[in-house]
């Protein structure tokens, strides 16, 4: 009688973990990831509110493989460690695929997790270039053009358009910033022409950067380019105007959009920036705004879109597949080419989007406008 | 031994010297700027710190929401000003305006937060204490994240900048001679305060004996509160300056600004008000110096690394008293 009993146990136990994944469940879990509190916030919350008005769109239409959309929602606060935490939760809460992460650091140290799982992410920021170059993320692709295609940018328009001779780059310290100063400064010793008369990290968050703006006057830099995202960046660009430094700053995309421009105010003015392609001709990125405005009562953000195009792709892969299946639907991520808010977009062999680019912004009245 | 250190002491002193003489003679109008750069910065820290060191003198305890304080000093400073800046009122009265409210609230928050974390600890080990200021100050944190929002948000400088001061604006602006002359007069105003008022005799005597003090009929409770409205009403002036200065808040700004100002204290001699000014124009202006003439992306372990080295020749500090103490 006791023997049976454990055989019992065994079963009814093996059957609740054999159980678990969902096998029975009739929605597919999809999960948005990225940075939704914190100072970065708004970046990870414009792409999440993408990703909800697509599930909603895709739902409308009967989901994917006739099932609905389930979204589920991960906060990485933009920090590695707490990624990690994050993708193992939304994995064991049975994600069966990833919309994410919004910062570098944070979605290449969540990827390890995903990989293992064998689901394949799809992110509307990451920008940087390990994440399709290295090739240890197979299962990655993304909405946004990578960094090595905007540090080109970056250092054509300097050298060609702006003429300067004498370059500072300052970043900092973070995957994004400092990875993109250094793109840039191997860009400019390619090239040759450009001397980067300055090459350093700042602490962010400080309280003062009156010493690193000496200095930058000190190099006689007429173009000071900067490595990282929109608040350290408004403090130094408002102390160079201050102390009448005659320099031309030049950011990424860290520091493109209202954060910037709001933040800076009337010393904003005249600042450059790279950004994605502006694409607001598209009628269903006018459509897409105007839901937006509809639903939330502002203008989307940065990401808004991208996040948009990332659900667009996988759904249209799972469809082209026929099942969820992850070599099937890997397969078929190669083959689609979307009607997305950015302009038809596919992908390259290493998980590159094809079809969106960068441009060049300039602040003209307060507000970033396309300059070339 | 103490050869040894002398000796060393010496020979460092003078490749400071050396290079120093070197760089003014190279320079010497860079140089200089990164002095007046150093110093404002030092002013910053000294507005925070003096409120860490005039709590731990009296109470021995680190008031780790006092960077949060001096938060939302500023946070209460851009929402006056926004507010009445709407109403279209007179810049002048909306500047006088938003220093009050700040301080007035910054002040409520001071004396609240001894009263409901610090207070009942009063008598229990002072790990207890340490840890329900650090509670106290992610609480703070959180809340303001919760109730105001988690964006950091543009400060228009309160401070104009001075018609007369122009052809010298770009060596230092307007707002960093401010900060420094408003770094003076509060040192002065607290030294005058400590050593001439009722109540600042009254500090005096609970710093060195509370037992004693309760004893001989002064209010312990009292003179505990005083020494926390104080400290915010300077926490509070320091984050409307420094706001001015770097033009946007968030939520999280007391965190840094806190920890940079704790250090400083500590580098002075916490417990010490002139220990406080001075340790913080110490950090500041080798921090200054270190960017200028170094790698700005070491200046964090610098500024660490003069800590170190401050505390293992003076283990209280520059000015620090020297009986033995438990932290």
């Amino acid at each position: 009688m006791k023997s049976f009993f454990k055989v019992l146990a065994v079963a009814v136990l093996s059957m609740i973990v054999f159980a678990a994944p969902g096998f029975a469940s009739d929605t597919v879990k999809v999960a948005s990831a990225g940075v939704i509190s914190g100072d970065l916030a708004p970046y990870g919350i414009s792409a999440l509110r993408g990703v909800e008005i697509a599930v909603e769109d895709l739902n409308a239409k009967g989901g994917i493989l006739g099932k609905k959309i389930e979204l589920l929602v991960g906060d990485d606060v933009c920090k590695p460690e707490v990624a990690v935490n994050i993708a193992t939760k939304l994995v064991s809460d049975g994600a069966q695929m990833i919309v994410g992460h919004v910062c570098s650091g944070a979605t290449i140290a969540a990827n390890k997790i995903y990989k293992d799982a064998n689901l394949l992410i799809a992110s509307p920021a990451s920008t940087n270039d390990d994440l399709t170059f290295s090739g240890e993320h197979p299962n990655f692709f993304r909405t946004i053009a990578n960094d090595g295609a905007q540090a080109i940018l970056m250092t054509d328009f300097v050298k060609n358009e702006i003429k300067a001779k004498k370059v500072a780059l300052i970043h900092d310290k973070g995957d994004y910033g400092k990875g993109q100063m250094e793109l840039v400064r191997n860009n400019f010793e390619k090239m040759g022409g450009v001397e980067i008369v300055l090459f350093e990290g700042v602490t962010t968050g400080a309280v003062d950067y009156t010493a690193i703006v000496q200095k930058i006057k000190r190099s006689d830099a007429e173009v000071t380019m900067w490595g990282g995202y929109h608040s350290d960046a408004s403090k130094i660009v408002q102390l160079l105007k201050k102390k009448r430094v005659d320099t031309t700053f030049f950011g990424a995309d860290g520091i493109i959009g209202d954060n910037f421009t709001n933040l800076a105010g009337k010393y904003a003015e005249g600042v450059y920036a790279t950004g994605p392609n502006d694409t607001s001709g598209n009628p269903l990125y006018q459509a897409l705004s105007a839901k937006h405005q509809k639903k939330y009562g502002e203008d989307p953000g940065t990401f808004f879109h991208n996040g948009y195009a990332c659900m667009q792709a996988l759904a249209a892969a799972a469809e082209k597949a026929g099942s969820l299946d992850y070599d099937a639907m890997r397969a078929a991520m190669f083959e689609i080419t979307i009607d997305s808010p950015l302009g038809p977009i596919g992908f390259d062999e290493k998980g590159d989007v094809v079809g969106a680019g960068f441009s060049v912004y300039k602040v003209i009245d307060g507000k970033y406008q396309q300059v070339n | 031994m103490r050869w040894i250190n002398i000796a060393l002491g010496v020979a460092v002193a003078g490749i400071i010297c050396f290079f120093a003489v070197r760089e003014l003679l190279i320079d010497p109008m860079y140089f200089f700027e990164l002095f007046l750069g150093g110093l404002t910065r030092g002013s910053i820290y000294a507005l925070i710190a003096l409120g860490y060191t005039m709590v731990y003198g009296i109470i021995q305890l680190i008031n780790f929401a006092h960077g949060e304080i001096y938060m939302i000093g500023a946070m209460t400073a851009l929402i006056v000003a926004s507010v009445l800046g709407m109403w279209g009122w007179n810049t002048a009265v909306i500047v006088i305006l938003a220093f009050v409210f700040a301080i007035v609230y910054s002040c409520a928050y001071g004396f609240t937060v001894e009263k409901i974390a610090y207070k009942p600890l009063r008598n229990a080990p002072r790990l207890s204490a340490l840890i329900s200021a650090i509670g106290m100050s992610l609480f703070l944190q959180n809340y303001v994240m919760l109730a105001q929002t988690p964006e950091y948000l543009p400060f228009k400088s309160l401070i104009p900048d001075f018609k007369f001061w122009e052809p010298f604006a770009h060596i230092i602006t307007s707002v960093e001679i401010t900060i420094i002359v408003t770094t003076v007069i509060v040192m002065i105003l607290l030294g005058i305060l400590i050593k001439f008022t009722r109540i600042g005799k009254a500090m005096r005597a609970t710093a060195q004996d509370k037992v004693m003090s309760a004893l001989l009929g002064i209010n312990v409770n009292n003179v505990i509160s005083a020494t926390f409205v104080v400290g915010s009403a300077t926490a509070a002036i320091g984050g409307v300056l420094i706001a001015c200065h770097v033009g946007q808040i968030n939520f999280f700004i007391g965190f840094l600004a806190g920890l940079k100002a704790f250090i400083a204290a500590v580098l002075g001699g916490i417990g010490s008000i002139p220990g406080a000014v001075l340790g913080s124009l110490v950090l500041g202006i080798s921090e200054s110096y270190f960017t200028g003439y170094f790698y700005s992306e070491y200046e964090d372990v610098f500024a660490f690394t003069i800590l170190v080295i401050i505390l293992i020749f003076r283990p209280s500090g520059i000015l620090g008293r020297h009986d033995a103490q438990k932290v």
